[in-house]
């Protein structure tokens, strides 16, 4: 039906060729329309303050006096003084936070995808207790990350810890594990509450997309004999890919802008600090508009980058034709 | 519902009030709970008798969030605030957005205790009047020092010799999760005013002195540190580097640790019915260096600043100034056990009555270690969180205090460059 | 064999239910108790003391802001769906030129960290005298959501077959009647899920949240958990902060099993074919 059988719209689109040229025109005018009050609404909400953020990226801003600055060029991202090379791109603290971002995406996305499917898998099959299921799956996306991100803080408090104390009594620790305050643990810490708290969402976007598919193919399969596993890589992912990557992009988005676990999980120390929360330190901390704005841009280009890879490995065409 | 009576009643009496001089006012005192109410009480006993308005604005209990509210207001030249209660270490920082309060406080402002209208003042000029002080303070367990018979440790190495004894004899009794000191070493600005406290007891200086020269590579600091470091994984848990104050008093007011440093705050829960460890607690001031060394507990505590941007400076000025009078201090530490800054108050019988260990405190608090905040001004926070980051690297074993500190000398000084305002 | 499979798919829903639920659990816990008890593990709660909860809606208008936090979020995820299910049909459905910049464009929106554009949108939202409103609050979220579910509902749109539009087409119809009457239905699914993801997007929002409004009145509910302190400012008050997220969890998951049927109920292989 759909995607497997989808090239065979064409000999319906000879059909109604006749009508073609005016139907196309009266559609691109009403795609137009349709399209018109989100871009309004996002021009006008977002544009501003995101152009904003570029023009004082060159600019010496600082909190304190907002309207009166400089135009600096790029001497926030990279400047010479006295034969000194400063600037961003020239902070290794900076690169730390790069690093530790990407790292962090990468680990809890792939984490999170690979759970997604199995939990989008068990809650599509059929079983008694199905909408329960459902709604305890979704409990850790619910609440709120002010509250889990200090609840899994004090979880995993040292000394009073349930997680410690349960490790503990069943054996599989000898003594108490320092989770978050030890560097080394620190970000996998922060990677297991960071897929706890958002595998629901890409679970949940997996499950539509399941229960999007035709139910034919499976009992087409079915009757076949075909084993489970096979039918599972060889029909259904190739199916569900499109949805699958629209998540993993957008929980790829969230990751690499991760600021409130790692704020409050591991406090604003340098080895564990993420580019927001580095972006957010110049900026708040201290008062840095110009430096921050700097950073928020490379943010940006490096999340444009990964972002544009990435649809170009999963060969998503975004000018492609509906099946 | 008593909320809604009160405003009534103060809507009330706007009517009653000729009403042509009346204005509202915004402060933001603490969020909730019971500082919430004090604050509310001090306000509207001054509304009432001047027939203004006062609206109390809620601002997170994180300091570092408060402080992004307040600078995203202030840079925006909002006037929805017009009093700020502020840290003892955003003066500097704030400043260019506050009104000068010099000239109205020219009478009072000496009765205060030295060390808090010193953290008020930015360039000479006063932009905020102190409120109540906090200074870190040694909590101990009398009842175990008593088993061990141990007096209270005046030295750092005291300190460290007593906790490893009681550790060891309360871990040989079964506790094996008992600890002999906890502190506050997790990466933010606790950990600065907690090693700023080891180091200037031990005569290493405040990071930056008075001139602003940076004054951090001492071999006075480098020891200091290399105590704490010490600490860690032996009479401290490792985990420690990741603790605030609230992780701290949540391990010694289960009973699990000889010492702790924390803030007054924690005397009254560790009193609290539900305690633990009621009437076996103590508070003395943190230990010296040595011999020659200090004691020294590192000030904190609030300040009340006007808004620039204030379109009633005159009242919020008022405001201000009768908040920050001796009749209203004393009501707050009477009722709230707030530290005054008046320093006559700490002779005052009923607040010893309500809080008996007052007497004490005065001496803490003269003697207390300010952060370098008013000399760096806007730096501050820069300067602090290159010092406790530096400080982190070295409890956590991956520097060397001397190598630690070197490199942070030159990243200070990267920041002073072009000066430090 | 059949007998394995069973046993080991429910270990396997038994040991994810835990993982997910364990935090919830102890959450509740917590709530129950009080003081020193908080700073102990517990498994079970010893006694069911209200005391928490009661604190919770004491000092500050705590039903307000889960109001607030409704009509946000709900108007946020009304907004988002209609704005996204026809953007995503024109974007889905249509070739124009254009369309695969636009889309970047859009998603492009989603890549700035969101304390940077916090000083821009709180100029912005000044500007409109929308500042501590809840207007205010329903703009600034629609920057987190409707990218998102304008991405979501193209993708979902474009899989849907080609025929079924084209029939309605050939019988004169509107696109906006095509929208309506035979997309909106077939989306039901993605569209639902789409919404309630939305929803808790703008439920759980902070930064914006507490940056844009000031009095308590106004306040949604993870600045007003944010604020609950102790009885002094460095004291977290453990017991009641817990009490308030299960609170706030609680209409969430009755959500949840209210449009879970919905999630369900999608397509059936008939509807699909063309």
């Amino acid at each position: 039906m759909s995607g497997a059988v989808a090239q065979t719209g064409v000999p319906v689109q000879s059909h109604v060729q006749g009508r073609r040229s005016s139907l196309t025109r009266s559609r691109i005018r009403a795609a137009w329309l349709f399209i018109a009050p989100s871009l309004i609404i996002l021009a006008l909400i977002a544009g501003w303050p995101l152009a904003r953020t570029i023009w004082f990226s060159f600019t010496d801003a600082d909190l304190n006096s907002l309207s009166d600055y400089e135009f600096i060029g790029f001497e926030n991202y990279l400047a010479n003084y006295d034969g000194e090379w400063l600037g961003l791109l020239t902070d290794p603290d900076w690169w730390h936070s790069v690093w530790n971002t990407v790292w962090f995406t990468l680990v809890s996305v792939s984490i999170e995808t690979v759970l997604g499917i199995i939990v989008a898998l068990i809650l599509n099959a059929a079983f008694p207790g199905r909408g329960i299921m459902r709604a305890i799956i979704l409990i850790p996306w619910a609440i709120p990350t002010v509250v889990s991100a200090r609840m899994w803080n004090w979880m995993l408090h040292d000394q009073f810890g349930v997680i410690n104390d349960m490790l503990l009594r069943l054996g599989l620790i000898a003594a108490p594990i320092t989770w978050t305050a030890n560097p080394d643990t620190a970000l996998w810490t922060v990677v297991m509450v960071d897929v706890w708290k958002t595998t629901p969402f890409m679970a949940l976007l997996i499950l539509a997309a399941l229960q999007m598919l035709p139910s034919d193919i499976y009992e087409a399969a079915k009757v076949d004999g075909v084993h489970p596993v096979r039918v599972f890589f060889r029909v259904t992912l190739p199916l569900i890919k499109p949805a699958l990557l629209v998540a993993i992009i957008f929980r790829a988005l969230d990751a690499l802008r991760v600021f409130d676990l790692i704020y409050v999980l591991t406090s604003n120390a340098k080895d564990t600090a993420s580019m927001s929360v580095y972006a957010r330190q110049q900026l708040v901390d201290f008062q840095e508009v110009g430096l921050g704005s700097a950073a928020s841009t490379l943010i940006f280009l490096i999340i444009a980058l990964l972002t544009v890879m990435t649809l170009a490995a999963g060969r998503v065409r975004l000018g492609e034709d509906p099946r | 519902m008593p909320r809604l009576i009160a405003s009534l009643s103060l809507a009330a009496g706007l009517i009653a009030s000729t009403g042509a001089w009346a204005v509202d006012i915004s402060i933001s005192c603490s969020a909730l709970g019971k500082e919430y109410e004090i604050c509310k009480q001090g306000v509207d006993s001054w509304a009432q008798r001047t027939g203004n308005t006062v609206k109390i604005v809620s601002t997170p209990n994180s300091a570092t969030e408060r402080l992004a509210l307040y600078q995203q207001l202030l840079a925006a030249g909002a006037a929805d605030i017009d009093v700020f209660q502020i840290d003892v270490v955003w003066t500097g920082i704030l400043a260019d957005h506050l009104t000068d309060l010099t000239a109205k406080a020219q009478g009072t402002i000496d009765d205060h205790l030295p060390a808090m209208v010193e953290t008020s003042r930015v360039n000479g000029k006063l932009m905020a009047m102190p409120w109540f002080a906090d200074a870190g303070l040694l909590y101990y367990r009398q009842d175990l020092l008593d088993k061990y018979k141990r007096p209270v440790p005046q030295t750092w190495a005291d300190l460290t010799e007593t906790a490893r004894l009681i550790q060891e004899g309360e871990r040989k009794e079964g506790r094996g999760d008992f600890w002999g000191y906890v502190w506050q070493g997790r990466a933010y600005e606790g950990l600065t005013t907690n090693a700023l406290e080891w180091i200037a007891s031990f005569g290493g200086g405040a990071i930056v002195d008075d001139k602003g020269e940076i004054t951090i590579e001492n071999p006075k600091a480098a020891e200091a540190l290399k105590t704490a470091a010490g600490w860690v994984g032996t009479i401290t848990p490792e985990g420690v580097l990741n603790y605030t104050e609230e992780e701290s008093r949540g391990v010694f007011q289960a009973g699990n640790a000889a010492f702790m440093r924390n803030w007054p705050y924690a005397w009254a829960l560790a009193q609290g019915a539900d305690s633990t460890i009621k009437g076996k607690v103590g508070i003395a001031p943190l230990p010296k260096g040595d011999a020659d060394g200090r004691h020294a507990g590192t000030l904190g505590g609030q300040l009340l600043a006007v808004s620039k941007y204030s379109k009633n400076t005159e009242a919020a000025t008022d405001l201000v100034m009768t908040l920050t009078g001796p009749q209203e201090e004393k009501r707050r530490a009477v009722e709230g056990s707030f530290n005054p800054t008046i320093v006559s108050l700490y002779s005052d019988s009923d607040i010893a009555r309500a809080n008996p260990f007052i007497g004490d405190l005065v001496d803490v608090f003269t003697n207390a270690v300010a952060r370098p905040a008013t000399v760096t001004g806007q730096n501050y926070n820069k300067v602090s969180t290159e010092f406790f980051n530096a400080v982190h690297q070295v409890l956590s074993k991956r520097a060397e205090p001397a190598q630690a500190l070197n490199r942070l000398d030159r990243d200070l000084k990267r920041i002073k460059r072009n000066g430090w305002q | 064999m059949k007998a394995l499979t069973r046993i080991g798919f429910w270990l396997l829903v038994i040991a994810i239910g835990l993982f997910a639920i364990f935090p919830f659990y102890y959450a509740i816990i917590s709530s129950f108790r009080s003081g020193a008890e908080l700073f102990s593990v517990a498994y079970l709660p010893e006694r069911l003391s209200l005391s928490n909860y009661v604190a919770v809606f004491d000092r500050q208008p705590f039903g307000r802001n889960i109001l607030n936090s409704i009509m946000v979020a709900g108007s946020v995820v009304a907004v988002s769906l209609g704005l996204g299910i026809t953007a995503a049909y024109a974007f889905g459905r249509i070739a124009f030129r254009g369309r695969a910049l636009l889309l970047m464009t859009i998603l492009a929106v989603s890549m700035f960290p969101q304390v940077a554009v916090l000083s821009g949108m709180f100029e912005l939202i000044r500007s409109f005298g929308l500042y501590n409103t809840l207007p205010g609050l329903i703009l600034a979220n629609l920057m987190l959501t409707l990218p998102f579910t304008i991405w979501v509902l193209t993708t979902f749109m474009r899989e849907l077959p080609k025929e079924i539009e084209e029939a309605a087409f050939v019988d004169g119809a509107t696109p906006w009647i095509v929208v309506r009457r035979v997309f909106l239905p077939l989306m039901a699914p993605a569209a639902v899920t789409t919404g309630l993801l939305a929803f808790i997007v703008s439920w759980n929002e902070f930064l914006f949240a507490l940056t844009f409004t000031l009095t308590n009145e106004r306040r949604t509910v993870p600045p007003a958990i944010a604020l609950m302190t102790g009885s002094t400012a460095y004291e977290l008050p453990w017991g009641t902060i817990m009490a308030a997220s299960v609170i706030v969890t609680l209409p969430i998951i009755a959500l949840v099993l209210v449009f879970q049927r919905k999630i369900v109920a999608g397509l059936t292989a008939g509807a699909v074919k063309g």
